[in-house]
């Protein structure tokens, strides 16, 4: 299969912290890649510097045949409208009803007419199961909904690679559901993604591959089954660990 | 409980002063820094008018009625107490050319930037620090939109729009001001006050009040967004942010106001 995205030996520490040392690892086109890991451990880290919000002290970001993590804020604009970065709380504009927020990106990055705009966010909500909310405000939104509009802005530049920062974090079962099957469609429609959690149920559901970061660097990566199925007491007891806790 | 003794007092003090000292340099690598930026992304497309518009509305606009009131107040107030004053000596009747070029040269400036920094200065930091704790911040970037553009660039326009407007109407409102309780008070007719006023006004008295404030207008409104960008700490962190603006930004215009108008004597007043 076709590499999407590589990570190439990626160095950072904040401060006197080590986060990564030498974390590398490939995502193949139209997989979703799980990736797990204990908290503070640097998964999202790795998805802020690959979006360029944060930059890595070493290693490369390989995408579309070159290293974009020494690329500049104004080089960037055109990698991120190819990589969508989904924030853990949706990270609305608390200040833009969710259609304002859904135009923002095609408003900067497209030329489509007030109508096109407006049939494409349609369509986006009714993606997300949120028909109808055009004009509500982020704060009049469910922690669900705000999480799933936040899915809905990021995606609508129909970009290469989506990056997931723990979207069902902190979210009740019947939206935990909602929120994977939104993701599962994309998957469908051939979508590339990194899927950050604690989740790991959800993990299993949606991912392709597994990759579990441990000490700054990826312990092992390799497909569900294989990991469900291993051998390794490490891998083991993170799995068993997160489900017992999960369930 | 540790003991106080003048070594630990000494040595809380140095540290204090070497926080201090850091935070301050800090402060003006980062104002430099955004200076940069703002200079680089004023210039590039994408423009965006409509935000700017937004935003004068929101500082210029909104901001009328303190503005007038404020005005209103500090002329009343500087041509009763001038008066009063004067009176000792049978100077009554200078008052007005005192008060027309006391508001216009000082007052109007400094209590109307003042206001605008408390006002308009603690909005935009609060604001943007809120958007920097919630990811909106990160997440403008991640959309491919430039905070500086979206952000620091059209409260700056509007700040350098809106504060020497405001300016103006706030000389003028002060000046009404000090008419009104001159002829109420201190028995000068509306008229003479008037024709002192004009007589004694120029028009660098007028445009170098507007040049202060548009310095000041420049600097809350950078330090606002500055302080706001680099906001940590969730809602305390917002808090402080809002209070360190106001404070930094009025010591800002009372400094720099005593050395703009050296400035204004040693180049722009009449030698007398």
């Amino acid at each position: 299969m076709e590499t999407a995205l590589e990570i190439r030996e990626l160095h950072k520490k904040f401060g006197d912290k080590i986060v990564h040392q030498g974390v590398s690892f490939k995502l193949l086109k139209g997989e979703i890649l799980g990736l797990f890991g204990g908290s503070g451990s640097g998964k999202s880290v790795i998805l802020r510097s690959i979006i360029g919000l944060e930059k890595p002290d070493a290693g490369e970001i390989i995408f579309e045949g070159r290293d974009i993590s020494i690329l500049g804020e104004r080089d960037m604009i055109a990698v991120r409208t190819k990589i969508a970065y989904v924030f853990q709380n949706g990270a609305l504009f608390d200040s833009l009803t969710v259609e304002e927020n859904l135009a923002y990106p095609l408003e900067e990055h497209t030329s489509l007419s007030d109508s096109e705009i407006l049939e494409k966010i349609n369509d986006m909500l009714d993606l997300i199961d949120m028909p109808g909310s055009n004009k509500l405000l982020p704060a009049e939104l469910s922690g669900g909904m705000q999480k799933r509009a936040g899915l809905a802005r990021a995606i609508i530049l129909e970009p290469q690679v989506i990056l997931f920062d723990e979207p069902t974090a902190g979210l009740d079962p019947v939206n935990t559901k909602r929120l994977v099957d939104n993701v599962k469609k994309l998957k469908k429609k051939g979508n590339t993604g990194i899927f950050v959690t604690h989740d790991i149920p959800s993990a299993f559901d949606i991912c392709d591959r597994i990759a579990i970061l441990f000490e700054g660097r990826i312990y092992v990566i390799d497909t569900v089954e294989n990991i469900k199925n291993s051998s390794d007491d490490f891998v083991q007891a993170f799995i068993t660990g997160a489900l017992e806790h999960a369930n | 409980m540790a003991q106080i003794t003048p070594r630990t007092v000494l040595k809380n003090l140095s540290e204090r002063l070497g926080q201090r000292t850091m935070g301050t340099l800090r402060f003006a690598g980062g104002f430099g820094v955004l200076c940069g930026q703002i200079a680089k992304e004023a210039v590039t497309p994408p423009f965006y008018f409509r935000l700017t518009v937004q935003q004068v509305f929101e500082i210029g606009i909104k901001s009328f009625l303190l503005v007038a009131v404020t005005g209103l107040a500090t002329g009343s107030v500087m041509a009763l107490q001038f008066g009063y004053g004067l009176a000792k000596f049978g100077g009554t009747l200078y008052v007005p050319k005192i008060v027309a070029l006391a508001i216009l040269r000082e007052m109007g400036p400094v209590f109307t930037s003042l206001l605008v920094a408390g006002r308009i200065g603690s909005g935009i930091a609060s604001e943007v620090a809120s958007m920097k704790v919630t990811q909106q911040i990160d997440a403008m970037r991640a959309l491919g939109t430039s905070p500086i553009k979206r952000i620091v660039i059209p409260r700056l326009y509007a700040c350098l729009i809106a504060l020497p407007v405001l300016t103006l109407f706030a000389d003028y409102i002060g000046l009404f001001g000090a008419m009104l309780v001159s002829s109420s008070e201190l028995d000068i007719s509306s008229g003479y006050f008037m024709s002192k006023a004009i007589e004694t006004l120029r028009m660098y008295d007028l445009l170098t009040g507007m040049a202060k404030t548009s310095v000041f207008a420049f600097f809350i409104a950078v330090t606002a967004c500055w302080k706001g960008l680099t906001t940590e700490g969730g809602t305390h962190g917002v808090g402080n942010t809002t209070t360190w603006v106001v404070v930094t930004s009025s010591i800002f215009i009372m400094v720099s106001d005593f050395f703009l108008t050296k400035f204004f004597i040693l180049t722009v007043y009449p030698k007398y």
